[in-house]
Protein backbone atom coordinates (compact mmCIF):
# COMPACT_ATOMS: atom_id res chain seq x y z
CA UNK A 1 0.00 0.00 0.00
CA UNK A 2 1.52 3.17 -0.86
CA UNK A 3 1.36 6.58 1.41
CA UNK A 4 -0.58 9.29 0.48
CA UNK A 5 -0.50 11.63 3.44
CA UNK A 6 2.67 11.64 6.15
CA UNK A 7 3.38 14.38 8.59
CA UNK A 8 6.87 14.42 10.87
CA UNK A 9 7.18 16.60 13.59
CA UNK A 10 5.07 19.65 12.79
CA UNK A 11 5.01 22.47 15.25
CA UNK A 12 2.65 24.98 14.67
CA UNK A 13 0.33 28.03 15.62
CA UNK A 14 -1.78 31.09 15.59
CA UNK A 15 0.90 33.75 15.78
CA UNK A 16 2.77 33.80 19.20
CA UNK A 17 0.39 31.11 20.16
CA UNK A 18 2.20 27.58 19.25
CA UNK A 19 -1.39 24.92 18.85
CA UNK A 20 0.92 21.89 17.74
CA UNK A 21 3.51 20.01 19.25
CA UNK A 22 5.66 17.55 17.61
CA UNK A 23 2.76 16.30 15.95
CA UNK A 24 3.31 13.04 13.72
CA UNK A 25 0.74 10.85 11.09
CA UNK A 26 0.51 8.47 8.27
CA UNK A 27 -2.22 7.89 6.02
CA UNK A 28 -2.21 5.22 3.34
CA UNK A 29 -4.27 5.14 0.34
CA UNK A 30 -7.83 4.57 0.39
CA UNK A 31 -7.94 4.53 4.41
CA UNK A 32 -9.38 6.54 6.73
CA UNK A 33 -8.17 8.18 10.07
CA UNK A 34 -10.46 9.36 12.54
CA UNK A 35 -9.11 12.44 14.57
CA UNK A 36 -10.58 12.34 17.97
CA UNK A 37 -10.36 14.97 21.17
CA UNK A 38 -11.89 17.42 23.01
CA UNK A 39 -12.53 20.96 22.28
CA UNK A 40 -9.20 22.54 21.62
CA UNK A 41 -7.02 19.47 21.05
CA UNK A 42 -6.15 21.01 17.82
CA UNK A 43 -7.63 18.36 15.72
CA UNK A 44 -9.07 21.42 12.95
CA UNK A 45 -5.49 23.44 13.10
CA UNK A 46 -4.25 20.09 11.66
CA UNK A 47 -7.11 19.79 8.78
CA UNK A 48 -6.14 23.65 8.51
CA UNK A 49 -2.15 22.98 7.97
CA UNK A 50 -3.36 20.50 5.87
CA UNK A 51 -5.21 22.58 3.63
CA UNK A 52 -2.71 25.47 3.61
CA UNK A 53 -4.89 27.63 5.34
CA UNK A 54 -2.38 27.94 8.18
CA UNK A 55 2.07 27.86 7.20
CA UNK A 56 3.70 25.45 9.86
CA UNK A 57 6.36 27.03 11.96
CA UNK A 58 8.34 23.40 11.13
CA UNK A 59 7.91 20.19 10.45
CA UNK A 60 6.94 17.97 7.33
CA UNK A 61 3.64 17.50 5.27
CA UNK A 62 4.35 15.14 2.56
CA UNK A 63 1.53 14.39 0.10
CA UNK A 64 2.33 11.50 -2.82
CA UNK A 65 5.47 11.87 -2.02
CA UNK A 66 5.79 15.94 -2.31
CA UNK A 67 6.56 18.22 0.49
CA UNK A 68 3.32 20.24 0.34
CA UNK A 69 4.17 22.47 4.10
CA UNK A 70 3.85 26.46 2.31
CA UNK A 71 1.76 25.66 -0.13
CA UNK A 72 -1.07 28.05 -1.04
CA UNK A 73 -4.41 26.73 -0.72
CA UNK A 74 -5.94 26.99 -3.91
CA UNK A 75 -2.80 24.78 -5.14
CA UNK A 76 -3.16 22.23 -2.73
CA UNK A 77 -6.51 22.25 -3.34
CA UNK A 78 -5.70 21.63 -7.01
CA UNK A 79 -3.17 18.59 -6.46
CA UNK A 80 -6.65 16.06 -4.41
CA UNK A 81 -7.20 17.50 -1.21
CA UNK A 82 -10.74 18.92 -0.23
CA UNK A 83 -12.12 19.60 2.71
CA UNK A 84 -15.65 19.18 4.52
CA UNK A 85 -15.19 22.59 6.74
CA UNK A 86 -16.54 22.90 10.18
CA UNK A 87 -19.90 24.73 10.20
CA UNK A 88 -20.38 23.86 6.39
CA UNK A 89 -19.49 27.10 4.77
CA UNK A 90 -21.57 27.11 2.19
CA UNK A 91 -21.63 30.25 -0.21
CA UNK A 92 -24.80 32.19 0.80
CA UNK A 93 -25.19 34.34 -2.06
CA UNK A 94 -24.62 31.01 -4.62
CA UNK A 95 -27.73 28.50 -5.12
CA UNK A 96 -27.42 24.78 -4.07
CA UNK A 97 -26.28 23.92 -7.61
CA UNK A 98 -23.85 27.12 -8.13
CA UNK A 99 -22.00 25.79 -4.61
CA UNK A 100 -21.78 22.61 -5.83
CA UNK A 101 -20.25 23.37 -9.45
CA UNK A 102 -17.72 25.78 -7.43
CA UNK A 103 -16.25 22.29 -6.01
CA UNK A 104 -15.15 21.21 -9.48
CA UNK A 105 -13.19 24.37 -9.95
CA UNK A 106 -9.90 22.47 -9.14
CA UNK A 107 -10.37 20.93 -12.74
CA UNK A 108 -9.56 17.78 -11.74
CA UNK A 109 -10.89 14.98 -13.42
CA UNK A 110 -12.50 11.91 -12.00
CA UNK A 111 -15.51 9.91 -11.17
CA UNK A 112 -17.57 12.95 -9.24
CA UNK A 113 -20.12 15.14 -11.45
CA UNK A 114 -23.22 16.83 -11.15
CA UNK A 115 -25.28 13.79 -11.94
CA UNK A 116 -23.45 11.49 -9.54
CA UNK A 117 -23.52 13.96 -6.57
CA UNK A 118 -27.51 14.43 -7.05
CA UNK A 119 -27.33 10.24 -7.25
CA UNK A 120 -25.45 10.26 -4.22
CA UNK A 121 -28.11 12.91 -2.64
CA UNK A 122 -31.25 12.90 -4.50
CA UNK A 123 -33.00 15.34 -2.28
CA UNK A 124 -30.25 18.16 -3.41
CA UNK A 125 -31.11 17.64 -7.28
CA UNK A 126 -35.10 18.87 -5.75
CA UNK A 127 -33.88 21.92 -4.43
CA UNK A 128 -30.93 22.60 -6.81
CA UNK A 129 -32.17 26.15 -7.90
CA UNK A 130 -32.81 26.94 -4.17
CA UNK A 131 -30.39 29.70 -2.32
CA UNK A 132 -27.75 27.00 -0.15
CA UNK A 133 -28.98 28.74 3.26
CA UNK A 134 -32.32 28.26 2.84
CA UNK A 135 -32.06 24.11 3.33
CA UNK A 136 -31.99 22.55 6.09
CA UNK A 137 -28.75 21.42 8.48
CA UNK A 138 -28.62 18.15 7.05
CA UNK A 139 -29.51 19.25 3.47
CA UNK A 140 -26.65 21.73 3.87
CA UNK A 141 -24.39 19.21 5.59
CA UNK A 142 -25.07 16.91 1.89
CA UNK A 143 -24.06 20.13 0.07
CA UNK A 144 -20.80 20.48 1.87
CA UNK A 145 -20.03 17.03 1.43
CA UNK A 146 -20.99 16.88 -2.49
CA UNK A 147 -18.78 20.19 -3.13
CA UNK A 148 -16.12 18.90 -1.56
CA UNK A 149 -16.69 15.74 -3.95
CA UNK A 150 -17.05 17.69 -7.00
CA UNK A 151 -13.10 18.49 -7.11
CA UNK A 152 -12.87 14.68 -7.02
CA UNK A 153 -10.13 14.49 -4.44
CA UNK A 154 -7.79 11.47 -2.99
CA UNK A 155 -8.00 13.00 0.42
CA UNK A 156 -11.04 14.05 1.68
CA UNK A 157 -10.73 16.06 4.97
CA UNK A 158 -14.11 16.11 6.54
CA UNK A 159 -14.57 18.05 9.82
CA UNK A 160 -16.95 18.02 12.64
CA UNK A 161 -19.67 16.49 10.33
CA UNK A 162 -22.13 15.49 13.22
CA UNK A 163 -22.14 19.28 14.53
CA UNK A 164 -25.73 20.51 15.12
CA UNK A 165 -27.32 17.49 13.04
CA UNK A 166 -29.47 15.10 14.14
CA UNK A 167 -28.11 11.71 15.02
CA UNK A 168 -30.61 9.85 12.31
CA UNK A 169 -29.28 12.37 9.65
CA UNK A 170 -25.76 11.79 10.98
CA UNK A 171 -25.83 7.78 10.46
CA UNK A 172 -27.26 9.22 7.18
CA UNK A 173 -24.21 11.02 6.13
CA UNK A 174 -21.92 8.58 7.65
CA UNK A 175 -23.11 5.59 4.89
CA UNK A 176 -22.54 7.54 2.33
CA UNK A 177 -19.24 8.38 3.34
CA UNK A 178 -18.72 4.35 2.94
CA UNK A 179 -19.93 5.11 -1.25
CA UNK A 180 -17.09 7.23 -1.26
CA UNK A 181 -14.84 5.58 0.80
CA UNK A 182 -15.01 2.17 -1.46
CA UNK A 183 -14.36 4.44 -4.33
CA UNK A 184 -10.69 4.81 -3.26
CA UNK A 185 -10.88 8.54 -1.77
CA UNK A 186 -8.76 8.65 1.53
CA UNK A 187 -10.23 9.55 4.70
CA UNK A 188 -9.40 12.23 8.03
CA UNK A 189 -12.40 12.64 10.01
CA UNK A 190 -12.43 14.53 12.75
CA UNK A 191 -15.65 14.12 15.09
CA UNK A 192 -16.06 14.89 19.11
CA UNK A 193 -18.30 11.68 18.87
CA UNK A 194 -16.02 8.83 19.32
CA UNK A 195 -17.79 6.28 19.09
CA UNK A 196 -19.42 7.28 15.22
CA UNK A 197 -15.31 7.90 13.90
CA UNK A 198 -13.82 4.93 15.28
CA UNK A 199 -17.18 2.97 13.63
CA UNK A 200 -15.98 4.30 10.64
CA UNK A 201 -12.59 4.36 10.60
CA UNK A 202 -9.26 2.19 9.84
CA UNK A 203 -7.55 3.92 12.71
CA UNK A 204 -7.71 6.58 15.01
CA UNK A 205 -5.22 9.20 16.65
CA UNK A 206 -6.27 11.06 19.79
CA UNK A 207 -5.35 14.45 20.48
CA UNK A 208 -5.11 16.19 23.42
CA UNK A 209 -3.96 20.12 24.04
CA UNK A 210 -1.68 20.14 20.71
CA UNK A 211 -0.28 16.53 20.94
CA UNK A 212 -1.16 13.49 19.93
CA UNK A 213 -1.58 11.43 22.77
CA UNK A 214 -3.12 7.79 21.65
CA UNK A 215 -3.32 6.02 18.04
CA UNK A 216 -4.57 2.50 17.15
CA UNK A 217 -6.89 0.51 15.04
CA UNK A 218 -10.58 0.58 14.81
CA UNK A 219 -9.77 -2.97 16.37
CA UNK A 220 -7.82 -2.44 18.95
CA UNK A 221 -9.72 0.38 20.41
CA UNK A 222 -10.06 0.44 24.43
CA UNK A 223 -13.25 3.02 25.69
CA UNK A 224 -11.00 2.76 29.13
CA UNK A 225 -8.02 3.80 27.36
CA UNK A 226 -9.20 5.89 24.83
CA UNK A 227 -11.35 8.28 27.93
CA UNK A 228 -8.39 8.31 29.41
CA UNK A 229 -6.43 9.85 26.52
CA UNK A 230 -9.26 12.14 25.54
CA UNK A 231 -9.64 13.96 28.69
CA UNK A 232 -5.82 13.50 30.37
CA UNK A 233 -5.54 12.92 33.95
CA UNK B 1 -45.86 71.59 -14.24
CA UNK B 2 -43.26 71.01 -17.58
CA UNK B 3 -40.44 72.49 -15.33
CA UNK B 4 -40.56 69.52 -12.50
CA UNK B 5 -40.88 67.39 -15.54
CA UNK B 6 -38.09 68.73 -17.26
CA UNK B 7 -35.99 68.56 -13.49
CA UNK B 8 -36.50 65.24 -13.24
CA UNK B 9 -35.75 64.33 -17.19
CA UNK B 10 -32.47 66.24 -16.07
CA UNK B 11 -31.79 64.70 -12.85
CA UNK B 12 -31.81 61.44 -14.29
CA UNK B 13 -29.75 62.08 -16.87
CA UNK B 14 -26.86 63.72 -14.43
CA UNK B 15 -27.66 60.73 -12.33
CA UNK B 16 -26.39 58.70 -15.23
CA UNK B 17 -23.07 59.57 -14.92
CA UNK B 18 -23.02 59.07 -11.16
CA UNK B 19 -24.23 55.99 -11.67
CA UNK B 20 -21.59 55.18 -14.29
CA UNK B 21 -18.92 56.52 -12.03
CA UNK B 22 -20.06 55.14 -8.95
CA UNK B 23 -20.23 51.52 -10.26
CA UNK B 24 -15.71 51.31 -9.94
CA UNK B 25 -16.25 52.65 -6.19
CA UNK B 26 -18.74 50.11 -5.79
CA UNK B 27 -17.19 46.99 -7.54
CA UNK B 28 -13.81 47.76 -5.92
CA UNK B 29 -15.67 48.15 -2.00
CA UNK B 30 -18.33 45.09 -3.18
CA UNK B 31 -15.20 42.72 -4.26
CA UNK B 32 -11.80 43.85 -2.35
CA UNK B 33 -13.67 45.51 0.46
CA UNK B 34 -11.31 48.21 -0.35
CA UNK B 35 -12.44 51.82 0.12
CA UNK B 36 -10.83 53.88 -2.27
CA UNK B 37 -9.91 57.18 -1.67
CA UNK B 38 -8.32 57.78 -5.19
CA UNK B 39 -11.25 56.78 -7.36
CA UNK B 40 -11.77 60.69 -8.11
CA UNK B 41 -8.42 60.55 -9.35
CA UNK B 42 -8.52 57.87 -10.98
CA UNK B 43 -11.37 59.19 -12.86
CA UNK B 44 -9.44 62.45 -13.44
CA UNK B 45 -6.43 60.50 -14.64
CA UNK B 46 -8.38 58.73 -17.26
CA UNK B 47 -9.66 61.78 -18.42
CA UNK B 48 -6.06 63.46 -18.97
CA UNK B 49 -5.06 59.94 -20.58
CA UNK B 50 -7.93 60.34 -23.01
CA UNK B 51 -6.98 63.59 -23.96
CA UNK B 52 -3.36 62.48 -24.93
CA UNK B 53 -4.89 59.45 -26.77
CA UNK B 54 -7.25 61.61 -28.51
CA UNK B 55 -4.42 64.33 -29.27
CA UNK B 56 -1.86 62.03 -30.26
CA UNK B 57 -4.36 60.36 -32.63
CA UNK B 58 -6.44 63.18 -33.60
CA UNK B 59 -9.56 60.65 -33.39
CA UNK B 60 -12.79 61.86 -31.15
CA UNK B 61 -12.26 61.19 -27.84
CA UNK B 62 -15.67 59.34 -28.28
CA UNK B 63 -14.06 56.59 -29.66
CA UNK B 64 -11.05 56.85 -27.86
CA UNK B 65 -12.58 55.21 -25.01
CA UNK B 66 -12.52 51.73 -26.77
CA UNK B 67 -8.63 52.35 -26.03
CA UNK B 68 -8.93 53.93 -22.64
CA UNK B 69 -10.28 50.72 -21.20
CA UNK B 70 -7.89 47.85 -22.21
CA UNK B 71 -5.56 50.91 -20.56
CA UNK B 72 -7.56 50.56 -17.44
CA UNK B 73 -7.84 47.12 -16.98
CA UNK B 74 -4.06 46.31 -17.17
CA UNK B 75 -3.54 49.22 -14.68
CA UNK B 76 -6.68 48.19 -12.13
CA UNK B 77 -4.90 44.41 -12.88
CA UNK B 78 -1.19 45.81 -12.07
CA UNK B 79 -2.33 47.75 -9.09
CA UNK B 80 -3.94 45.16 -7.31
CA UNK B 81 -1.19 42.47 -8.35
CA UNK B 82 1.81 44.64 -7.05
CA UNK B 83 -0.11 46.59 -4.91
CA UNK B 84 -3.23 46.18 -3.08
CA UNK B 85 -2.77 42.45 -2.45
CA UNK B 86 0.34 42.83 -0.16
CA UNK B 87 -1.84 44.97 1.85
CA UNK B 88 -4.59 42.14 2.37
CA UNK B 89 -4.08 41.76 6.07
CA UNK B 90 -7.56 41.81 7.48
CA UNK B 91 -7.55 45.71 8.25
CA UNK B 92 -9.77 48.34 6.32
CA UNK B 93 -7.09 50.73 7.33
CA UNK B 94 -4.43 49.35 5.30
CA UNK B 95 -5.91 49.86 1.85
CA UNK B 96 -7.77 53.27 2.85
CA UNK B 97 -4.13 54.62 3.58
CA UNK B 98 -2.81 53.54 0.27
CA UNK B 99 -5.13 54.53 -2.17
CA UNK B 100 -5.13 58.29 0.24
CA UNK B 101 -1.45 58.10 -1.12
CA UNK B 102 -2.13 57.14 -4.27
CA UNK B 103 -4.03 60.26 -4.61
CA UNK B 104 -1.37 62.56 -3.60
CA UNK B 105 0.67 60.94 -5.57
CA UNK B 106 -1.48 61.18 -9.00
CA UNK B 107 -2.14 64.71 -7.71
CA UNK B 108 1.74 65.75 -8.40
CA UNK B 109 2.28 63.88 -11.30
CA UNK B 110 -0.62 65.25 -13.32
CA UNK B 111 0.01 68.88 -11.91
CA UNK B 112 3.43 68.00 -13.19
CA UNK B 113 2.71 66.44 -16.68
CA UNK B 114 0.21 68.99 -17.62
CA UNK B 115 -0.15 71.98 -15.01
CA UNK B 116 -2.86 73.16 -12.98
CA UNK B 117 -4.81 74.77 -15.90
CA UNK B 118 -8.14 73.22 -16.59
CA UNK B 119 -8.38 71.03 -19.88
CA UNK B 120 -11.31 69.89 -21.73
CA UNK B 121 -12.27 67.22 -24.65
CA UNK B 122 -13.57 68.37 -27.71
CA UNK B 123 -16.01 65.54 -28.65
CA UNK B 124 -17.34 68.25 -31.82
CA UNK B 125 -20.64 69.50 -32.11
CA UNK B 126 -22.08 66.49 -30.98
CA UNK B 127 -21.59 68.02 -27.03
CA UNK B 128 -24.16 70.89 -27.44
CA UNK B 129 -27.08 69.50 -29.62
CA UNK B 130 -29.91 68.37 -28.32
CA UNK B 131 -33.07 66.79 -28.64
CA UNK B 132 -36.33 68.97 -28.24
CA UNK B 133 -39.68 67.27 -27.16
CA UNK B 134 -42.23 69.86 -26.42
CA UNK B 135 -40.55 72.68 -24.10
CA UNK B 136 -37.90 69.89 -22.59
CA UNK B 137 -34.38 69.86 -24.46
CA UNK B 138 -32.56 66.39 -23.79
CA UNK B 139 -28.81 67.09 -24.62
CA UNK B 140 -27.31 64.26 -27.27
CA UNK B 141 -24.03 63.91 -24.36
CA UNK B 142 -25.97 63.38 -21.11
CA UNK B 143 -28.38 60.97 -22.58
CA UNK B 144 -26.01 58.94 -24.13
CA UNK B 145 -23.90 59.11 -21.17
CA UNK B 146 -27.06 57.88 -19.46
CA UNK B 147 -27.44 54.97 -21.84
CA UNK B 148 -23.65 53.84 -21.88
CA UNK B 149 -24.10 53.57 -18.28
CA UNK B 150 -27.41 51.39 -18.40
CA UNK B 151 -25.31 49.05 -21.29
CA UNK B 152 -22.34 49.06 -18.54
CA UNK B 153 -24.68 48.12 -15.96
CA UNK B 154 -26.80 45.39 -17.52
CA UNK B 155 -23.34 43.98 -18.51
CA UNK B 156 -21.54 44.28 -14.90
CA UNK B 157 -25.06 42.33 -13.71
CA UNK B 158 -24.57 39.34 -16.77
CA UNK B 159 -21.33 38.91 -15.89
CA UNK B 160 -21.88 38.89 -12.15
CA UNK B 161 -25.19 36.68 -12.34
CA UNK B 162 -24.28 34.30 -15.44
CA UNK B 163 -20.75 33.61 -15.90
CA UNK B 164 -18.04 31.54 -13.99
CA UNK B 165 -16.38 34.07 -13.09
CA UNK B 166 -19.23 35.97 -11.99
CA UNK B 167 -19.74 32.92 -9.90
CA UNK B 168 -16.63 32.62 -8.50
CA UNK B 169 -16.57 36.32 -7.40
CA UNK B 170 -19.77 35.92 -5.57
CA UNK B 171 -17.95 33.26 -3.85
CA UNK B 172 -14.73 35.40 -2.95
CA UNK B 173 -16.63 37.93 -1.70
CA UNK B 174 -18.97 34.76 0.56
CA UNK B 175 -16.04 33.74 1.95
CA UNK B 176 -12.61 34.27 0.01
CA UNK B 177 -11.00 31.19 2.31
CA UNK B 178 -13.31 28.91 1.16
CA UNK B 179 -12.91 29.80 -2.10
CA UNK B 180 -9.36 29.23 -2.15
CA UNK B 181 -10.31 25.74 -0.57
CA UNK B 182 -12.11 25.19 -4.04
CA UNK B 183 -8.91 25.59 -6.04
CA UNK B 184 -9.18 29.29 -6.97
CA UNK B 185 -6.53 31.62 -6.58
CA UNK B 186 -7.91 34.31 -4.73
CA UNK B 187 -5.78 37.17 -5.14
CA UNK B 188 -6.25 36.63 -9.07
CA UNK B 189 -10.13 36.82 -8.98
CA UNK B 190 -8.94 39.94 -6.80
CA UNK B 191 -6.92 41.50 -9.61
CA UNK B 192 -9.66 40.48 -12.47
CA UNK B 193 -11.96 42.51 -9.92
CA UNK B 194 -10.02 45.68 -9.69
CA UNK B 195 -9.18 45.49 -13.75
CA UNK B 196 -13.23 45.23 -14.34
CA UNK B 197 -13.35 48.33 -11.66
CA UNK B 198 -11.01 50.35 -13.19
CA UNK B 199 -12.09 49.72 -16.56
CA UNK B 200 -15.19 51.49 -15.78
CA UNK B 201 -13.51 54.33 -14.61
CA UNK B 202 -11.77 54.82 -18.15
CA UNK B 203 -15.51 54.77 -19.63
CA UNK B 204 -16.85 57.56 -16.65
CA UNK B 205 -13.48 59.51 -16.89
CA UNK B 206 -13.09 59.92 -20.51
CA UNK B 207 -17.25 60.93 -20.44
CA UNK B 208 -16.33 62.85 -17.46
CA UNK B 209 -13.58 64.58 -19.63
CA UNK B 210 -15.81 65.40 -22.58
CA UNK B 211 -18.93 66.70 -20.07
CA UNK B 212 -16.95 69.16 -18.56
CA UNK B 213 -13.63 70.62 -17.96
CA UNK B 214 -10.97 68.99 -15.30
CA UNK B 215 -7.55 69.58 -13.49
CA UNK B 216 -5.28 67.51 -11.82
CA UNK B 217 -6.90 68.51 -8.13
CA UNK B 218 -10.38 67.90 -9.58
CA UNK B 219 -10.78 63.93 -7.97
CA UNK B 220 -12.04 65.35 -4.82
CA UNK B 221 -15.57 66.37 -5.74
CA UNK B 222 -15.89 63.06 -8.27
CA UNK B 223 -15.06 60.96 -5.41
CA UNK B 224 -17.35 63.03 -2.84
CA UNK B 225 -20.31 62.35 -5.40
CA UNK B 226 -19.45 58.85 -6.08
CA UNK B 227 -19.07 57.84 -2.39
CA UNK B 228 -22.75 59.51 -1.74
CA UNK B 229 -24.11 57.42 -4.65
CA UNK B 230 -22.59 54.06 -3.74
CA UNK B 231 -23.75 54.98 0.43
CA UNK B 232 -27.30 56.09 -0.84
CA UNK B 233 -27.62 52.97 -2.83
CA UNK B 234 -25.84 50.77 -0.52
CA UNK B 235 -22.79 49.76 -0.10
CA UNK B 236 -21.69 46.37 -2.85
CA UNK B 237 -25.10 46.41 -4.36
CA UNK B 238 -25.28 46.79 -8.02
CA UNK B 239 -28.43 48.05 -8.88
CA UNK B 240 -28.65 50.30 -5.68
CA UNK B 241 -25.46 52.15 -7.14
CA UNK B 242 -27.86 53.11 -9.82
CA UNK B 243 -30.45 54.24 -7.91
CA UNK B 244 -27.90 56.15 -5.61
CA UNK B 245 -26.73 57.93 -9.01
CA UNK B 246 -30.44 58.89 -9.96
CA UNK B 247 -30.98 60.07 -6.50
CA UNK B 248 -27.87 62.08 -6.47
CA UNK B 249 -28.71 63.51 -10.21
CA UNK B 250 -31.98 64.63 -9.27
CA UNK B 251 -31.80 65.99 -5.43
CA UNK B 252 -28.13 68.42 -7.46
CA UNK B 253 -30.79 69.08 -10.88
CA UNK B 254 -33.70 70.56 -8.06
CA UNK B 255 -30.80 72.05 -5.95
CA UNK B 256 -29.57 74.23 -9.37
CA UNK B 257 -33.70 74.91 -10.06
CA UNK B 258 -33.49 77.06 -6.42
CA UNK B 259 -30.01 78.54 -6.76
CA UNK B 260 -27.09 78.58 -8.83
CA UNK B 261 -25.17 77.50 -5.98
CA UNK B 262 -27.25 75.04 -4.10
CA UNK B 263 -27.04 72.08 -6.62
CA UNK B 264 -23.95 70.13 -5.18
CA UNK B 265 -25.38 71.63 -1.85
CA UNK B 266 -28.89 69.67 -2.11
CA UNK B 267 -27.08 66.54 -2.86
CA UNK B 268 -25.03 66.59 -0.11
CA UNK B 269 -28.12 67.17 2.51
CA UNK B 270 -30.01 64.49 0.47
CA UNK B 271 -26.54 61.80 1.53
CA UNK B 272 -26.77 63.42 4.99
CA UNK B 273 -30.27 62.31 5.27
CA UNK B 274 -29.80 58.89 4.08
CA UNK B 275 -27.18 58.22 6.09
CA UNK B 276 -29.19 59.68 9.08
CA UNK B 277 -32.36 57.30 8.20
CA UNK B 278 -30.75 54.31 6.42
CA UNK B 279 -27.66 54.12 6.48
CA UNK B 280 -27.48 51.05 5.14
CA UNK B 281 -28.67 52.74 1.74
CA UNK B 282 -31.71 51.97 -0.63
CA UNK B 283 -30.51 48.38 -1.84
CA UNK B 284 -28.00 47.05 0.35
CA UNK B 285 -28.06 43.33 1.55
CA UNK B 286 -26.97 44.37 5.15
CA UNK B 287 -23.44 44.87 6.09
CA UNK B 288 -22.13 41.63 7.40
CA UNK B 289 -19.15 43.18 8.66
CA UNK B 290 -21.22 45.35 11.45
Amino acid sequence: MTMLLEIKDLNAGYGPITALFGINLKLNEGDTLALIGANGAGKTTLLRIVTGLIVPNDGVIQYKGKDIGGFASHRIASMGISMVPEGRRLFPSLTVEENLIMGACTNRKGEWTLEKVYKLFPILKDFRKRMANMLSGGQQQMVAVGRALMANPLLLLCDELSLGLAPVIVKDIYKTLETVTKSGVSLIIVEQDINQAIASSDNFLCMREGEIVLSGTKESADRAEIAQAYFGN
Amino acid sequence: MTVWIDTLIQGILLGGFFALSGLGLSLSFGIMRIVNIAHGDFLVTAAYLCLVVSGLSGINPLITIVIIIPITFLSGYALQKIILNRANDGSDLTPLLITFGISIILHNVLQELFSADSKSLDAGSFETVSLTIGNIHIGWLPLTILIVAFIVYIGIYRIMATTRFGRIVRATVDDQEITGLMGIDTNKIYCLGMGLSMSIVGIAGSLYGIKSSFFPMAGGNQLLFAFETVIIGGMGSIWGTMFGGMALGIAQIIGYRIGAGWGAFAGHLVFFIFLFLKPSGLLSKGDQHA
